[in-house]
């Protein structure tokens, strides 16, 4: 019963409309369906979005690892700020990072000449590492931070080099969340949208770019569907493997292992160098544009917010207030059907909780543009009138934050000891009073930290917001920022620059309260 | 046991949850009106359909509500590109009765899926020949822009002049000073494509050859050529594909203000891009539609839109606003194609662009 909601609120939202694009796309002319098959760009197409996915996944592990390392096995001041600091970019609309990138390559000379990065795919692997280096960091690192060192220091002492055991003993066990971890940047990178169109330059293009190209610019829906149907088969892949390893993830109990040490200087030094340069130097920027006018510096662009541009129906701060909206109501609806599709993924039947996990997950990796034709085509008649409806982008929203209250929740409740739960029922616990005094105590914590990624996800996104058809006094923050970026004017781009930086402030503090609630979780993000 | 603090907060939370569930519908008083034609609609509600750069002054809709009865409900459905791929897939189920936007690149494509329902407005005498470009009347020019080279003012002096043509892009002297963005991703780069098109015919493929040999720069879209590679956003090149009305928007949204533009506009580069309003086929509500239509050539509606949108009013004897007057050069003979040879045309040369110029 339990799992009527999620399944309902997967096949309405997710299966329903995405079947019915492709079902449009495909009948629309099969033959010509069939021949983008065979063009030889198709295949190139392909090869290039996966072999990028794969390239920026293992280079976004190898940078993380050292941050990992430090924010799971010391303590020290500004510690849950760090973390909090390497999620911000997450976020953040692709518009501005890849104007702030542009910018600093323009300033470092690698804009041309022999050390060029700009429109290069080592600009798009950059700004790649640069957007997901938290998901490492919080996967592997909380499960490093619960994991402890025990087998470590046990090979120091019988003579392994620290090097021998970080080889030999950590990374083996830390296998299954790296796994994990490097799957989700993997969908994320192989469904990059706006970081290939600006920092990969006009001749890049992968899946995503080509699927929006030939839909929307080309009208040419049958060559869209054939690389919508690649794509949704690789993201298929990407998922099945991901859950695989999910399930290996072996939520080690809580280590009472007493204070962490203090870190070594150089190693604090080494990261905190190493993470200022990534994610600190292209947030400076947009600091840095934002307060400056003219030559000078002045907090003007960010009291400009409060005043309607004519160019916009309302002003940015409204346009901040329906994205807060949007994403409460986004964040609350990601946390019911996330909640209960965890409890359905873990106590659930065999199939059912598979497919569940599967099929909630899909939607990390779905292609705005087939969201959100499908929902258009598919939301448009009782008893699912959505099109025009406020709920729409919300549900939109929600689809992506699932995954995140998923992926947190299933490892936390699978870690409720068993015989916690016997316990319970041997003292004559009733199956439900167990459910709401052994697991609900123990989720809650996990179910707010979930919630507040799907804020996250939420604020920032642009994709699929912009193909719901909306009231235009609903624009959101990020819609916002790409019209102020889409008229010439100094004023008009200082207020994109300090909307962004309250973009980032909103989600930073957002991610602080999530540290705050932190406690016993232990695995997931 | 609320505190006082966070009573206030929570009902500053309800409030602005109930005040932002409520619908926009912009129906002022539906006063009674004196013709019948006017009784039969009044009070009826229409939706229309817009791309994400539609705006109005506050109150130009409401000028209608007040003389029609008709309320107005607006959905804006992303760019122009999204809109009408958009309008196409809901075409047996529109998503509302009225929808502006479309313009002469993607006009083909929407009359060919039989989006509209023809209709000829009264007030279409006051609208130039040149810009009705449907015939048929399926769609209403609405309003005008040019898509031109614009150059930085100061980057050029008597040893370097400002360019003065297509031609001249393509001349040693102006080597690795242009950027353009990519026709197959940006509107303002396809219009750019097409206004070479227009001028060299056939010869547009050696145009470009020569463009690419004079080290010419290819964005994917508008906002990373001009604030990106453009002097304007701190860039070194100092000629960019934008529009003939960006040097008054460098005046208006200027910071501090300034009352000359730092940017000129090369009139003789200039491709016409035409807006359209249509009545989309399937609506019932075709008189408060054609009503709509109507009012948006009427001068309360033309004259607001150039420093709404930007854009040209396409009713020859609307009052332009002063920043229009002075700091726009407009083409006098701009460059044009049919809307037709566009449709069968645009995804052809697009194709053949990107192999003469990014392979």
């Amino acid at each position: 019963m339990v799992a009527l909601v999620p399944v309902t609120f997967l096949t309405a939202f997710f299966v329903y409309p995405i079947t019915s694009i492709l079902w449009r796309g495909a009948t629309a002319d099969i033959g010509a369906l069939l021949e983008s098959f065979g063009k030889p760009t198709f295949v190139r197409i392909v090869w290039f979005t996966i072999w990028q996915a794969v390239a920026s996944t293992a280079l976004t592990v190898v940078i993380a690892l050292p941050a990992c390392h430090l924010l799971a096995l010391h303590r020290f001041r500004g510690r849950s700020a760090l973390r909090a600091a390497t999620t911000v970019p997450f976020v953040l609309p692709t518009v501005v990072v890849g104007g702030a990138f542009t910018a600093l390559f323009d300033r470092l000379g690698l804009d041309g000449g022999a050390f060029r990065v700009h429109h290069t795919i080592w600009a798009v692997l950059l700004a790649h590492v640069f957007f997901n280096v938290a998901v490492v960091i919080r996967t592997v690192g909380s499960f490093w931070e619960g994991m402890g060192i025990g087998p470590e220091e046990q090979a120091r002492t019988l003579g392994a080099s620290s090097w021998q055991a970080l080889r030999w003993v950590t990374l083996p066990r830390l296998g299954p969340a790296l796994a994990s971890a490097a799957s989700i940047v993997f969908l994320f990178c192989l469904t990059s949208f706006g970081v290939i169109l600006i920092l990969g330059g006009p001749t890049m293009a992968t899946l995503e770019t080509e699927v929006w190209r030939h839909a929307v610019l080309r009208g040419d829906l049958p060559s869209a569907t054939a690389l919508a149907v690649v794509q949704l088969v690789a993201v298929v892949a990407a998922v099945a493997v991901t859950n695989r390893l999910q399930r290996r993830l072996v939520v080690p109990r809580r280590q009472q292992a007493g204070r962490l040490p203090k870190p070594d200087r150089r190693l604090l030094a080494a990261n905190l160098a190493g993470l200022g340069l990534l994610i600190g130097l292209p947030v400076a920027v947009l600091l840095e544009r934002s307060l400056s006018i003219n030559g000078g510096y002045s907090f003007r662009n960010y009291s400009a917010l409060a005043d309607r541009v004519d160019l916009l129906p309302v002003s940015s701060l409204v346009a901040l207030s329906n994205s807060l909206l949007f994403a409460t109501l986004a964040t609350g609806l990601a946390v019911l059907v996330g909640g209960l599709t965890s409890v359905v993924v873990v106590h659930g039947r065999h199939w059912t909780s598979r497919l569940l996990d599967l099929g909630m997950t899909l939607p990390l990796g779905a292609s705005a543009v087939t969201l959100g034709f499908g929902m258009l085509i598919a939301l448009d008649e009782p008893p699912l009138d959505l099109r025009s409806s406020r709920w729409l982008v919300p549900v939109a929203h929600a689809l992506v934050g699932v995954p995140f209250v998923m992926r947190i929740l299933v490892p936390t409740l699978r870690s409720v000891d068993a015989r916690l739960r016997e316990a319970a029922a041997v003292l004559g616990a009733s199956p439900t009073r167990v459910r709401m005094e052994v697991d609900l105590p123990i989720a809650w914590r996990g179910l707010l930290v979930g919630a507040g990624f799907a804020f996250a996800v939420s604020i920032g996104e642009f994709g699929a917001t912009s193909f719901l058809p909306r009231s235009p006094d609903r624009l959101t923050a990020p819609l916002a920022l790409f019209r102020l970026l889409g008229t010439p004017g100094e004023a008009l781009r200082g207020q994109a620059m300090a909307l962004a930086v309250v973009l980032m402030g909103i989600t930073a503090c957002a991610v602080l309260a999530i540290e705050r609630v932190r406690g016993p979780i232990r695995g997931g993000l | 046991m609320y505190r006082p603090v966070q009573q206030m907060l929570l009902a500053a939370l309800l409030a602005f949850i109930v005040a932002a569930c409520g619908e926009t519908v912009e129906s002022a008083d539906p006063r009674p009106d004196r013709t019948t034609a006017l009784d039969s609609i009044s009070g009826q509600t229409i939706t229309l359909v817009t791309h994400d750069s539609f705006m109005l002054s506050d109150g130009v809709l409401d000028a209608f509500t007040r003389t029609t009865g008709v309320g107005v409900v607006r959905r804006a459905a992303g760019d122009t590109g999204q809109m009408v791929a958009t309008a196409i897939l809901t075409g047996g189920n529109p998503l509302g009765d009225v929808m502006f936007g479309v313009d002469n690149t993607f006009l083909q494509r929407t009359l060919d899926a039989g989006l509209f329902e023809p209709y000829v407005s009264p007030a279409l005498s006051g609208v130039p020949e040149g810009l009705r470009l449907d015939s048929r009347h399926r769609v209403t020019p609405i309003d005008y822009g040019d898509v031109c080279i614009n150059f930085w003012i100061d980057r050029f002096d008597e040893d370097l002049p400002p360019p003065q043509s297509l031609a001249d892009l393509a001349d040693p002297a102006y080597r690795g000073l242009l950027v353009v963005q990519n026709p197959e991703t940006s509107s303002p780069g396809l219009a750019f494509l097409l206004a070479t098109i227009s001028e060299y015919g056939n010869g547009w493929e050696d145009y470009w050859r020569a463009l690419r040999d004079n080290d010419v720069l290819v964005t994917a879209g508008w906002e990373e050529a001009y604030y990106g590679a453009f002097v304007s956003g701190g860039g070194d090149r100092p000629i960019v594909v934008s529009y003939a009305s960006s040097p008054p928007a460098e005046i208006v949204y200027a910071d501090p203000p300034v009352t000359e533009a730092p940017t000129g506009v090369v009139t003789d580069t200039c491709f016409r891009q035409v807006e359209f309003a249509g009545i989309l086929a399937g609506t019932q509500h075709r008189a408060a539609s054609e009503a709509l239509i109507d009012f948006m050539l009427t001068p309360v509606f033309q004259e607001d839109l150039p420093l709404s949108m930007f854009v040209y009013p396409a009713v020859t004897s609307t009052v332009l606003p002063r920043v229009f007057i002075d700091h726009v050069d407009t083409p006098v003979a701009p460059h044009h194609l049919d809307p037709a040879t566009i449709g069968a045309n645009r995804n052809i040369w697009t194709e053949r662009w990107t192999d003469l110029v990014l392979r």
